[in-house]
């Protein structure tokens, strides 16, 4: 099969504005998560993983200098903002150009702009801005890439499904680049909802812990640039080797009783991968640390015979960050790869789940070649992507 | 093999298709609550978790339904049946009711029943749990109709092994205007069950524009 290579990443969370530093984040071993009292946010404290304002603005205000463009920082919305910071800081490094006719913008959201429904931005933005593809829009024409983007919205897979179809895309030969981009923030619409669902943990979250008692909500953005040729610097190759997407038929919003699921998608994503379960040395779960989800991974991960392989969730350090999630752990998992090195699953001290999975504890150096990438969400999705170094 | 679609559905202006037949047609559509409840009636459709569903779970749910009602899914192997369904305005129809829930700190109710539907793919949850699909899914957004998207994303399935067959359209909805157009494709020579009065039409670009224009 053709290979599809991951030529470079970014991360934009609580921890940074770059892969490198919140790889720095990662290996200090401190959560990002902390008690918010914003009641622009919700009316009462809440954990959450916030990316910092002051600090969107004034990288925004230098990229803007960069970019040499004519719009002022007023006219782009908050997501926006850091979507687009997030994309130039994958490209900077890289000799692609945004306008390359065979490359391919796809974004993965959850909610987009969300935020402009609240009566104090309805006077400031255009009210078509609220959907999906006008925000991708503006992402395009700030960059000016080419093609129509492609706009995945698939709840809390979306970063994954966006990173196996820009794969497959690649793949295919239709494309030779794929600027692969995903967003979320955190908003009162989101975080609402979640506490009517009574989802949210009133401490940073834990996932796979005996203690846990919901989700931490973040807001960040990814971007992942993946490539038909391999990498022109003599850097480790990372490549995409497949990935699978299943349903579970079972509950919108509530995870399979069983996990057999997204074991299927895992199994599916191996077998693409021309490798066996046995070489999977680490997996990045998607552990968003409801009891039900961490619950129903572990029986995933125990059906597909990977008990004993290192497992972490990244939403210790930033929350769940929808429809970001995928495409930022996804990218953490790359520098893992390429650092050599298993970052321990913040939150996490017992194991409270009934299967026994292996849950990092302490942060550790060793040979990281072949992983696995899952994510599940509401509508009984599920997400499984492989990662081999070459 | 070609890829080509062996059944489809169109709901908008008032009519509903199924295969070139017009099974239903409302004149003058009040609200999209009276027509799809009077299409669910007509149908004889049985499902009650149907009334908890947001719009355009609704649609999609009843598209889904009269799409499948003379197929057996269990010709295919599970786990092979996909879902792709597309749009342009995402959940946002249930986002608005969500947000004016909590408009006001005075009079603050957001409901899980609501926000679960604040998310584009849950029709495609829904339409999964009643069919029993466990296969590959995906929801996609863009500004208007877009065949040559859908038609790729669908293709690529079918033709790499991802999927055996699978249901694809669009499921619009935004207050009372609404629009569904769903397909069953297949690879030409699967075991589709004939349809005296529908042959089967090439999966392309124009075949789906033709279907998004039925009238």
């Amino acid at each position: 099969m053709k290979p599809v290579y991951a030529i470079s990443e970014n991360i934009i969370s609580s921890l940074g504005f770059t892969a490198s530093e919140n790889a720095d984040g990662l290996l200090s071993g401190s959560s990002g998560i902390s008690i918010h009292q914003d009641t622009a946010l919700y009316n009462n404290p809440v954990a959450l993983s916030l990316v910092d304002t002051f600090q969107t603005e004034q990288r925004f205000e230098a990229i803007l200098d960069n970019y040499k463009t004519e719009h002022k920082s007023g006219s782009y919305t908050r997501l926006e903002k850091m979507l687009i910071l997030s994309i130039a800081g994958a490209l900077q490094d890289i000799s692609v150009r945004a306008a390359n006719p065979r490359l391919i913008l796809i974004l993965s959201t959850t909610k987009g702009n969300i935020d402009l429904l609240e009566d104090r931005f309805t006077a400031k933005f255009d009210h078509k801005r609220v959907y999906l593809w006008a925000l991708a829009s503006v992402i395009r024409d700030f960059f000016g890439f080419a093609n129509t983007p492609l706009i995945i919205s698939n709840a809390c897979i979306s970063g994954v499904m966006a990173l196996i179809k820009a794969s497959r895309l690649l793949r295919s030969g239709k494309y030779d680049y794929a600027v692969v981009a995903g967003g979320d923030i955190a908003t009162e619409f989101v975080i609402s909802g979640f506490q009517s669902f009574q989802a949210l943990s009133s401490e940073p979250c834990k996932p796979f812990d005996l203690n846990r008692k919901g989700l931490s909500l973040g807001e960040g953005c990814g971007t992942i640039v993946l490539s038909a040729n391999p990498p022109d610097t003599g850097s480790t190759s990372i490549l995409l080797a497949g990935g699978a997407v299943s349903n579970d038929a079972n509950h919108i919003s509530g995870p399979s009783r069983t996990g057999e699921e997204l074991s299927m998608a895992m199994n599916t994503a191996i077998a693409e991968s021309g490798i066996l379960n046995l070489d999977i040395d680490y997996i990045s779960a998607h552990g968003t640390a409801t009891p039900f989800n961490d619950e129903m991974e572990a029986k995933a991960i125990s059906l597909s015979g990977l008990s004993e392989v290192p497992v972490n969730s990244f939403k210790g350090y930033w929350g769940h960050t929808l429809g970001a999630s995928g495409i930022m752990e996804s990218a953490a998992l790359i520098r893992s790869m390429k650092m050599n090195c298993l970052f321990r699953s913040a939150g996490y001290e017992t194991l409270g789940v009934t299967e026994t999975i292996n849950v990092i504890k302490e942060t550790t150096y060793k040979p990281v070649n072949t992983c696995l990438k899952t994510a599940s969400g509401f509508g009984g999705c599920n997400a499984a992507l492989v990662f081999r170094k070459t | 093999m070609d890829n080509q679609i062996t059944a489809y559905t169109y709901i908008g202006e008032g009519k509903v298709v199924v295969n070139k037949r017009l099974i239903f047609y409302q004149e003058k559509i009040a609200t999209f609550a009276e027509f799809i409840r009077a299409l669910y009636k007509q149908e004889q459709v049985s499902y009650p978790k149907f009334y908890k569903m947001d719009s355009l779970s609704k649609l999609g749910f009843i598209s889904a339904e009269l799409l499948l009602r003379n197929e057996n899914p269990g010709r295919f192997k599970p786990g092979s049946l996909a879902v792709v369904l597309a749009n342009s305005s995402s959940s946002l129809d249930t986002d608005l009711a969500h947000q004016d829930s909590i408009r006001n700190r005075s009079a603050y109710f957001p409901s899980p029943s609501v926000f679960v539907y604040t998310l584009a793919n849950i029709v495609i949850g829904e339409i999964c749990i009643r069919n029993g699909l466990k296969g590959e899914n995906a929801f996609l957004v863009s500004e208007k109709f877009n065949p040559a998207q859908l038609q790729e994303y669908v293709s690529d399935l079918l033709d790499n092994g991802y999927a055996e067959a699978c249901i694809c359209g669009w499921v619009e909805i935004l207050g009372n205007n609404f629009k569904a157009v769903m397909a069953l494709v297949e690879k030409e020579g699967s075991g589709a069950v004939l349809k005296k009065e529908f042959a089967p039409l090439p999966f392309t670009e124009a075949s789906l524009n033709d279907l998004m224009n039925v009238n």
